[in-house]
C-alpha cells in the first residue's frame, strides 16, 4: 500500500498557513474579527497535512470557474 | 502610431489588481492580437473596468433568494421526468432530482455510491493492466466463486464446490481460495479437484453450520464496498466504474490516479480530502445532475449554495437540520418550519431576537435589511453641533 499525496488531487486547491502579520493585517483589512472567518476543522486532512493550529488562519487558493483564480480564508477551529 | 505588444502589455499591468484572472487574461489575448493607439486602448481598458464594476453584483442584493430561485426553478422541470435512472454503462445512478436533494440535503450515503476511478498512464492506455487494477479493486467473496456449499454430515465436513467458470474469470485458482481458508483456525483442508472439504474435530452440526456460512463469506480479495466494477474504454483511455465507494483505500491501489479518481459520496470527500475538495465536489455534483438533463444554471448560484454548506467546516444540509435550522433568529426558525416548536422553546428559554434578519422585519412590519434598506444613516453630533457654532 502507497502513501497516497491528497493535496495533488484536483478536487483540492492550495492550502496555506497565513504567518502572524499577515493574519493581522488580513482582519485588518477585512475589519472583522477571527471567528467571523469561515471555519475549517483541526481534523481535516489538508490541516493535518500543513501541519496548521488552532487559530491559525488558512490562505486557500481556489481555481474558481469564473474569475480564474479566487482567494479564500478559513480559520481552524476545534469542533 | 500604433502600440507594440510589449507597449500594450506593459499599460494594462495595473488592472491585474483590478480584474479577476480570467477576465485580464482574456482582455491581454485580445489586445495582442489588435493594433491600437495609445488613444484607443484606454478607452478600451476604461469601458472594460466600467462594464466590470456594472456587473458585479450591489451591495444588499439578495443573492440567497436569487440563487434559490435559479436552481428552484429548473428542478420544478425536473420533477416531470425523474425518479427513473439511466447511467453510466450497466451501473445504476440516482439521477436528476432524487440527487440534487440527496446532495442539498448532505445525507450521510448516497442512495447510489459510484466511483470514476481513472489509471495512471501506464495503466490507463494498456487493457490487460486496466483489468488487473479493476480485479484488484473489486470486493470477492467466497461466496462470488462458489456453486454451492453443503454439509456432509456423515463425514461431518463441510463440502465447498467451487465453481470453475468464476474461478477462471475472476483469474483465480483452487489454492488461492485454499491459501485464503487457511485463516480459519482448527479446520483441516481437503482439496479434491475443485471440491474443497474442511473438517473439525468433533463438531456438532451448529458448529458445522457456522463453519459454512463463515467460509462463504471468507473475503478473497479486493476493497471493501466496492461491489461490482466496470472497466470502459472512454475516448483516450480505460476508466473503472464501480458499485460502491471507498476512495481512501482505492487511492491506495498502485496503478490509482491519484489526481483524478472520484465519488460521489460528499461526506467521503470531506474525510478523505477535506471541506475545501467537499465544497468542490457539491458545486460539480450539482452541476453534473443539471447538465444531465440538459438544464443550466450559472455556477455562481451553485457556488454560493456549496459555500454555505460548507462555511463552518463540515459539510451541512440546507433546510431544517442544517443552514435555515442553526439561523440565530428565533422568528427566522420558526418562518420556516415546525413553526410552534421554536416559538415554545425561545419562549421557554427566554430567547431575544435582535431583528437584523429579513425574515423577522417582514413579520414585524419593518423595513427590510436588503437593498437601500441596508443603509443606515448616522449623525455624528460633534460635526454638526460644531457647524452651527461658526
Amino acid at each position: 500500500m502507497r502513501r497516497v499525496d491528497i493535496s495533488k488531487h484536483e478536487l483540492v486547491p492550495k492550502h496555506e498557513v497565513l504567518s502572524e502579520e499577515e493574519a493581522k493585517k488580513l482582519l485588518e483589512e477585512l475589519n472583522i474579527s477571527k471567528g467571523q472567518l469561515p471555519k475549517i476543522l483541526k481534523n481535516d486532512p489538508m490541516v493535518q497535512k500543513i501541519k496548521a493550529k488552532v487559530g491559525d488562519i488558512i490562505k486557500i487558493t481556489r481555481k474558481s470557474k469564473t474569475a480564474g483564480e479566487s482567494i479564500y480564508y478559513r480559520v481552524v477551529v476545534n469542533e | 502610431m500604433y502600440l507594440s505588444e510589449e507597449e500594450i502589455v506593459e499599460r494594462i499591468a495595473e488592472l491585474k489588481e483590478k480584474l479577476p484572472p480570467s477576465l485580464y487574461n482574456d482582455l491581454e489575448r485580445e489586445l495582442r492580437r489588435v493594433k491600437i493607439t495609445e488613444e484607443d486602448l484606454k478607452k478600451v481598458v476604461s469601458e472594460v473596468l466600467r462594464r466590470y464594476e456594472f456587473a458585479k453584483v450591489e451591495p444588499g442584493e439578495a443573492v440567497g433568494i436569487v440563487a434559490a430561485q435559479s436552481m428552484g426553478e429548473p428542478s420544478t422541470q425536473m420533477t416531470m421526468r425523474t425518479f427513473h435512472y439511466a447511467g453510466v454503462a450497466e451501473l445504476n445512478v440516482t439521477l436528476g432530482l432524487p440527487r440534487i436533494i440527496e446532495i442539498v440535503d448532505a445525507r450521510k450515503k448516497p442512495s447510489t455510491p459510484m466511483m470514476t476511478i481513472y489509471l495512471e498512464e501506464e495503466y490507463a492506455h494498456d487493457r490487460e493492466k486496466a483489468e488487473q487494477v479493476a480485479r484488484e479493486i473489486e470486493t470477492l467473496y467466497v461466496r462470488d466463486v462458489m456453486e454451492k456449499s453443503e454439509i456432509d454430515l456423515v463425514n461431518s465436513r463441510v463440502n465447498l464446490y467451487l465453481d470453475e467458470y468464476e474461478l477462471r474469470r475472476k483469474k483465480l485458482g483452487v489454492e488461492d481460495v485454499v491459501a485464503k481458508l487457511k485463516s480459519i483456525k482448527g479446520v483441516e483442508i481437503e482439496e479434491n479437484g475443485n471440491i474443497i472439504s474442511l473438517t473439525m474435530s468433533n463438531p456438532t452440526i451448529k458448529d458445522l453450520r457456522k463453519l459454512a456460512n463463515r467460509v462463504a463469506d471468507l473475503h478473497l480479495r479486493g476493497i471493501k464496498d466496492i461491489t461490482r466494477v466496470v472497466l470502459r474504454k472512454e475516448e483516450k483511455e480505460y476508466v473503472i466504474y464501480t458499485e460502491g465507494s471507498n476512495l481512501k483505500d482505492v487511492l491506495k491501489i498502485e496503478g490509482v490516479d491519484v489526481t483524478r479518481t472520484k465519488t460521489n459520496d460528499i461526506m467521503e470527500i470531506q474525510r478523505v480530502l477535506g471541506i475545501e475538495a467537499a465544497r468542490n465536489a457539491i458545486i460539480n455534483e450539482i452541476q453534473d445532475t443539471l447538465n444531465e438533463q440538459g438544464l443550466i444554471v450559472d455556477v455562481r448560484h451553485l457556488m454560493l449554495v456549496a459555500d454555505m454548506m460548507t462555511v463552518d467546516g463540515t459539510v451541512k444540509a440546507i433546510g431544517r437540520h442544517g443552514v435555515s435550522g442553526e439561523k440565530a433568529s428565533v422568528l427566522a426558525r420558526a418562518a420556516f418550519e415546525i413553526t410552534v416548536d421554536h416559538l415554545l422553546q425561545a419562549a421557554v428559554t427566554g430567547e431575544y431576537d435582535e431583528l437584523e434578519g429579513i425574515v423577522e422585519n417582514v413579520i414585524v412590519g419593518r423595513p427590510v435589511k436588503l437593498g437601500t434598506g441596508m443603509v443606515e444613516l448616522v449623525m455624528r453630533r460633534e460635526l454638526e453641533e460644531s457647524k452651527e457654532a461658526v
